[in-house]
């Protein structure tokens, strides 16, 4: 009985079989394609698929791979641009990261990606396989990965499960970035219990490459080798395709399959310095990295992109799992895989390369000129596609979409509208509320989780957490660096999704400018909820439009990026999160400026004007628990002309510590600036209130845009004044730092900066240790 | 004079490393795991990093690397060798240094400036400070925690083996805030802590005087150039 069941496990589907079975039954609905999703498929091959290619198309066309619910919206990133936002980028949209020149033969590729349905089944390898993905696409673009950041939303702080979430992705992130050799240089983490079904793990990853080591996916040159590299082959992540197995497979066979793949970062870091030995020996003609989809997607891929196609030898794949079925290793999200494409005269020194990594490789076949993807399975056929229609040509969706039923209401339901309470305006009470925010779980200090990782290695970091921006040294011959910051605000996203947007990019290109960098390029990770859902599809809409109109307004184009949808708890989708990512350009990181007060005796100084601007506040999450009304205003010339007086200000050495105001307000930023170096200060908030015509609330918690605090010198202060004025920057001399070791805001409260800070840090332990 | 830092598979920290040497004002020279030759260097640092993927137990592998078998045969004929964090656990592994290191108490990888007390100035590798001086350099591990059986704490303490001793915090468990050692001849030196993330302002841990500006790491460096100077 056996026997006989194993004869049938070996029988594979050809495409000879395929044409003689043009009525087979085939589970195309199980895999997620829609009937004329399957019926096109047919078209396309004039024949059923066979089983192999039917698992191909499946997960290449699902909404992870092929974006075909947002595609029709991405386009703008490329559509609104100028001459001038391309000048400095040498590749853009589409390929594995974009790639930005920046300056003296440097170049550097960054983007983030998303991995948070695996991180909800499984925290700590879908976080660790998260950086190991985003690191891989580093790689794959020619670059040495410099840096990794994470960007992390979790359910409500005090729910059990959270506990297990937070533990176990951040464990995943320390264990697999730590291990690669790799300085984890800032990120976000935010609690809210909209994300408590589905957290949200994006990761960032940033390489530097010489601009004539770019690298590109593309197999172009008939008669090179396709050899895949690195780990072997298993039966990671292959949950979708079990339905296959299952045809092959009596059902009570042996259990189909983690669907969460398992990381091992040993690999990719020997993966990495092979790769870079390989692309330094100039044997690779296109290298791509193995992800999501797995074989069928690096094949596809790259024979798409260079109008190629390949003959492949499936049965060369080196496996974990002899008992892998072909669709199975189509499918297969083993991590740690490259795949190659090599000339033949350098076949040779790619073996020796590779054997002296100890890194596995098998040759699968060759590039043919004729546009056709052929995999053999033995001697049989088992796919004979267009790559172009697997790869790029899948389907185009403009999903309805629909102004959501609740949002006028939720507009109308301001902070004003609901009279919330504000503490009066000389007491006590606005001196426990700025502590109560302020040891809050979203506002308290973040080290229990950021001490988890490594921020030394390499020796290049120049700024990282807590400072508003990571900042990486790429020459140390001259200093020329980069940063980058990422930010989004979900409750401001939800209250307007257009301007919520436009938020997330202001502030990080604030936190960029704050560091004493130059913004130069934006990368983004859009998560949201089921794109089947018209609202959500509207806010999706409103939300990339925002971005794009933002960053043509700004001048810095969009390089890449990913998209994450079904982001819900049942029915009830995630606050609409694009998580926006800004890099800067810094000629010399020598330069650069921390968050906090360095010096006793210096002006504070306020940049930019306080509104009356608490809905979807901190203020009003925490003191209120209350969500409405509409966030701040955006003006993006403001906040040029900003970083430009920042810049300017920062060249000519005149800035001790720039921190820009955001969640929380002014009360926050006041805090962290003293914490960053255990510096008091002294603050009055009167002339805020009466310049900006505001109250103390507003003045400590309103979340304002276009706002940043500086410490001055008193040497420099006729001299950064001078700055503000002839740009046109309104700025207030709020207070003056001390060593008091208190924090004193002149008619609400005086905090011990000592008492304060233990409580800052030991929220999260509380809560998470 | 020349330096070599040795790579295994999965080091992480030989180019920084190698940076320190080179402001140090020594030549680095790079060592693969499976050379059988130590290319006439005068000292050899073992660099921090996941060797093998610390499969197995930290440093156990690469305690049997090609590499691993003559830098044991030469550090017991007097060549200085310093062993950094996973280093220190490739020297404990091959028994150049005593005891054990496991994971930290609390579970957590943890990635801190460290203030150390340097007990014992009379190695190659520290020669440079003051005795009981206190520095601070970077720590980041997951398995720093340092064991020893009764008897051979007794007798490391006894013989003045402890070279650096956790001050403040002990961030391991370490037993006795051991953070290094030294063997009994002076040439041998490991430690969990990092020096070579604190030799150049900048990049180092923040001091009062400035942000990133610690460099107490650079003597360690400064020591072994002094120490071959003099040998």
């Amino acid at each position: 009985m056996a026997l006989f069941k194993k004869k049938i496990a070996s029988g594979v589907d050809t495409t000879a079989n395929a044409a003689e079975t043009p009525d087979k039954a085939q589970p195309w609905k199980e895999l997620g394609l829609k009937l004329e999703e399957y019926e096109r498929i047919v078209e396309i091959l004039g024949r059923r698929p066979t089983s192999a290619e039917l698992a191909m198309y499946s997960v290449m066309w699902s909404e992870h791979c092929s974006y075909k619910s947002s595609k029709i919206y991405l386009r703008q990133f490329g559509e609104k641009v100028t001459d001038e936002m391309k000048k400095h980028l040498m590749v853009g949209m589409g390929e594995n990261a974009g790639v930005v020149d920046i300056g003296e033969g440097w170049a550097v590729t960054f983007k983030v990606e998303s991995h948070n349905h695996p991180s909800y089944i499984e925290p700590f390898q879908g976080a660790a396989t998260g950086i190991g993905g985003i690191v891989r696409d580093i790689l794959t673009m020619g670059a040495r990965p410099i840096a990794v950041m994470d960007q992390l939303r979790f359910g409500a702080p005090n729910h059990p499960d959270t506990t297990r979430v937070v533990n176990g992705v951040v464990s995943g992130i320390s264990f697999y970035g730590n291990c690669l050799g790799l300085p984890n240089i800032g990120g976000e983490t935010v609690f809210d219990r909209v994300y408590q079904g589905n957290p949200l793990v994006n990761a960032l990853s940033i390489g530097a490459l010489r601009h004539e080591d770019l690298k590109l996916a593309i197999a172009s040159n008939p008669g090179d080798l396709v050899i895949l590299f690195g780990a072997r082959t298993g039966a990671d992540g292959i949950g979708g395709v079990s339905v296959l197995a299952s045809e092959t497979f009596d059902s009570d066979g042996p259990s189909r399959r983690p669907a969460v793949q398992v990381g091992d970062p040993f690999a990719e870091k020997v993966l990495i310095e092979c790769c870079l030995e390989l692309y330094k020996a100039n044997v690779v003609a296109g290298i791509q990295d193995l992800g999501g989809a797995g074989l069928s997607c690096a094949t596809s891929e790259l024979a798409s992109n260079g109008n190629a196609g390949m003959r492949v030898q499936l049965q060369n794949v080196l496996k974990r799992d002899e008992s892998l079925t072909p669709e199975e290793i189509l499918m297969s999200e083993s991590q740690e895989r490259m795949m190659a494409i090599v000339p033949k005269k350098d076949r040779k020194k790619f073996e020796a390369i590779v054997n002296k990594w100890e890194v596995e490789f098998s040759i699968l076949g060759e590039v043919i000129a004729e546009p056709r993807l052929y995999i053999n399975w033995g001697h049989e056929e088992i796919v004979n596609v267009p790559p172009r229609t697997v790869a790029h040509d899948g389907p185009v969706y403009e999903r309805p979409v629909a102004f959501p039923s609740y949002q006028d209401a939720l507009n109308a339901d301001s902070v004003h509208a609901r009279g919330l309470y504000r503490a009066n305006e000389s007491g006590s009470d606005l001196g426990a509320q700025v502590w109560q925010i302020v040891t809050s779980p979203n506002q308290a200090s973040k080290s229990w989780i950021t001490d988890q990782y490594d921020h030394y290695v390499g020796g290049n970091t120049a700024l990282a957490m807590p400072d508003d921006s990571g900042m990486i040294r790429v020459s140390e011959t001259s200093g020329l660096g980069v940063s980058i910051a990422t930010d989004a605000n979900g409750r401001f996203c939800q209250l307007d999704p257009y301007q919520g947007a436009r938020l997330a990019l202001a502030e990080a290109y604030r936190n960029v400018a704050v560091g004493g960098a130059k913004p130069m390029a934006v990368t983004n990770c859009l998560n949201f909820g089921s794109p089947e859902n018209p609202e959500v599809m509207w806010q999706f809409k409103q939300a990339t439009a925002g971005l794009a109109d933002g960053c043509l307004e700004l001048g810095i184009p969009v390089t890449g990026g990913n998209v994450s949808f079904y982001n819900q708890t049942g029915d009830i989708a995630i606050h609409p999160t694009p998580v926006v990512g800004v890099l800067g350009v810094i000629d010399d990181v020598a330069r650069r400026i921390p968050s906090g007060w360095q010096d006793a005796g210096n002006n504070i100084y306020l940049l930019g004007v306080t509104r009356d601007e608490l809905d979807g506040s901190v203020w009003a999450d925490v003191i209120h628990d209350h969500l409405g009304g509409r966030p701040p205003v955006v003006d993006l010339a403001h906040e040029a002309a900003l970083a430009d007086l920042l810049h300017g200000a920062s060249l000519q050495g005149l800035i001790e510590s720039a921190h820009d105001l955001s969640e929380a307000g002014l009360a926050q930023a006041l805090v962290e600036s003293c914490f960053r170096f255990n510096m008091g200060a002294r603050v009055w908030l009167d002339e805020i209130c009466e310049r900006d015509n505001v109250d103390r609330t507003c003045a400590l918690f309103s979340e304002s845009t276009g706002r940043v605090l500086v410490s001055i010198g008193r040497e420099d202060d006729v001299k950064f004044m001078g700055l503000c004025e002839a740009r046109g920057i309104p700025v207030l001399r709020i207070g003056v730092t001390d060593d008091s070791g208190e924090i004193e805001i002149q008619d609400v409260s005086t905090f011990d900066l000592s008492e304060m800070r233990t409580a800052f840090k030991a929220t999260l332990p509380a809560l998470f240790g | 004079m020349k330096i070599g830092v040795v790579t295994f598979p999965g080091t992480l920290d030989d180019r920084d490393a190698a940076r320190a040497i080179r402001l140090a004002g020594g030549e680095p020279v790079s060592l693969w795991h499976a050379d059988t030759k130590l290319q006439k260097v005068d000292a050899v640092v073992l660099p921090g990093g996941f060797s093998y993927g610390d499969y197995l137990r930290c440093g156990a592998i690469a305690a049997q690397a090609p590499v691993m078998q003559e830098i044991v045969k030469k550090a017991n004929q007097g060549l200085p060798v310093l062993g950094i964090c996973n280093g220190f656990q490739v020297l404990v592994e091959s028994h150049l240094l005593p005891g054990g290191l496991i994971r930290n108490e609390h579970q957590h990888f943890i990635c801190r400036d460290q203030k150390l007390r340097v007990e014992n100035v009379d190695t190659a590798w520290t020669n440079q400070f003051t005795l009981n001086q206190e520095i601070t350099i970077p720590l980041k591990n997951g398995e720093g925690g340092y064991i020893a059986t009764d008897e051979e704490l007794a007798r490391l303490e006894g013989e003045g083996l402890v070279t650096f001793r956790y001050l403040d915090v002990n961030p391991n468990g370490s037993m006795n805030d051991i953070a290094g050692l030294r063997n009994a001849r002076g040439n041998v030196v490991g430690l969990m802590p990092h020096p070579e993330h604190a030799v150049e302002p900048g990049f180092g841990p923040d001091t009062d005087l400035a942000m990133r500006s610690g460099v107490d790491g650079l003597q360690f460096f400064k020591s072994v150039l002094n120490a071959l100077v003099s040998a």
